[in-house]
């Protein structure tokens, strides 16, 4: 029924196929790289036409509002400033007991800026792309955060973009921490597949007495994501495997489906 | 073979992957990514050859596959296990029919997704799997049902516009034609 060209094309197409499979993860991701350098001038193009109407509605501002930003911006400085004083204040007074008690000596965290250039186009993974890579210092494992809290980590890095695995996703596992009395510690796992803002609280203690709206942050165990950072809030909990611990929903702080910039934390 | 469709198909190809990583809308909006590469390989297999249905499979399932977090060729065999039976099969399928077009592009877009996520599966991945899933496949499946007859119709304006046909050769020839007339002697 076919002829020998139509098994040579199969054939050739499972060849490709199967080498492409078996490449080891460096050459893969070069190879990954080397591709997506294709569609450079769409992104280019995407993100110039993404600016744009943002640039047309800055020269059409008027005057007053502008005025009225700044004034509103002042303000804030003033607030944040005062912030910062009081925070010093606290962090110097930190160090000098830490230095009375021996403890090890805690480096502040340095930031870097990402654009969000583009999500995985597959509905089983939760990942992004952002515009920073090996050049920038990045490297794998890294925390990224928003204002508003986690998002995830750097699971892999090329020259200029890296991939950041999400919050919610089956390889990005968090160990938390419930801001209660008791301070529960479970891990935060994959939710709803559906709803990106839903990640499932695994392994809490049986005992723990966990109350809608509780905060979330994390642990600082697992040696990836530093102490503090916050997650979310408890929506409801239940008892699983007979009593033997307790799961919890949480509703993440950040809104993982529109994220446009990051936070890359750098120790 | 008209070169000028390749070109065509492969451009449509890289076009949707690039809008499949650049436009969030379309999940945050039904809860699902769109996939269209399937309904494009459903127009490659029921008009062109053999070749492009590989080529579009190989470079389809590359470029998807760098944006994604999926082992790089994963997506390939799923395409090219999609376009193959189709393209032979096409002589039995009325592919002008929107409704056929309809069809097969929802059987294609289901079928795809399914399979990768098998040999995801199969190879130990772990995957963001549950009820959900259901309904992404349900989505993915209906979008590129509605896709395929309107992917046909703009590659078909595309190719009218700016594409060529084949010159075919007629057998009649008018230096050897038998005149029919009297002549005069």
């Amino acid at each position: 029924m076919f002829k020998q060209k139509n098994y040579l094309a199969l054939g050739a197409v499972v060849i490709v196929a199967v080498v492409l499979l078996s490449l080891p993860t460096r050459a893969t991701s070069r190879l990954k790289l080397a591709v997506g350098s294709w569609f450079l001038p769409l992104f280019g193009l995407a993100s110039a036409s993404q600016q744009l109407p943002a640039d047309l509605a800055d020269s059409v501002l008027p005057r007053r509002e502008l005025l009225k930003q700044i004034d509103t911006l002042r303000r804030e400085n003033q607030q944040l400033r005062s912030q910062s004083v009081q925070s010093l204040a606290i962090a110097r007074e930190n160090d000098q007991l830490r230095a009375l008690f021996n403890w090890q000596k805690q480096s502040p965290w340095k930031l870097k800026l990402a654009n969000v250039i583009m999500r995985d186009p597959a509905n089983w993974w939760r990942t992004v792309q952002i515009d920073l890579g090996t050049r920038d210092g990045l490297r794998e494992n890294l925390p990224v955060v928003t204002a508003a809290g986690l998002v995830g980590r750097v699971s892999s890095v090329s020259l200029t973009r890296s991939q950041i695995v999400l919050v919610g996703d089956p390889s990005c596992r968090v160990s938390a921490t419930v801001e209660n009395a008791a301070r529960d510690m479970g891990v935060l796992i994959a939710g709803g597949t559906l709803d990106t803002s839903l990640v499932e609280l695994t392994y809490l203690a049986s005992s723990a007495n966990l109350k809608p709206g509780q905060s979330v942050i994390t642990s600082g165990l697992g040696g990836i994501f530093p102490k503090g950072i916050p997650i979310g809030q408890i929506v409801d909990s239940r008892s699983v495997e007979y009593g033997l611990y307790t799961d919890a929903r949480v509703k993440l702080n950040a809104n993982l489906g529109s994220l446009e910039q990051v936070w890359v934390l750098f120790p | 073979m008209n070169p000028f469709q390749t070109i065509l198909i492969l451009s449509a190809a890289f076009l949707a992957v690039f809008g499949e990583t650049v436009l969030s809308a379309p999940r945050n909006l039904l809860g699902a990514q769109i996939d269209l590469l399937p309904a494009i390989m459903v127009f490659a297999a029921l008009n062109a050859g053999l070749p492009t249905i590989a080529v579009l499979a190989i470079f389809g399932g590359l470029w998807l596959d760098t944006f994604s977090a999926n082992p790089l060729g994963i997506s390939i065999l799923p395409l090219m296990l999609v376009g193959f039976p189709i393209y032979a099969r096409r002589d039995l399928i009325l592919r002008d029919l929107p409704f056929a077009q309809f069809v097969i592009g929802a059987a294609a877009s289901a079928i795809a997704p399914a399979l990768t996520m098998l040999m995801l599966l199969s190879g130990g991945a772990e995957l963001l799997v549950g009820w959900g899933t259901l309904w992404q496949w349900l989505v993915m499946a209906g979008v590129g049902a509605f896709a395929t007859p309107f992917i046909f119709s703009l590659m078909d304006w595309c190719n009218g516009s700016l594409g060529y046909k084949l010159r075919t050769e007629v057998s009649f020839r008018p230096d050897r034609e038998i005149r029919h007339s009297r002549k005069k002697l």
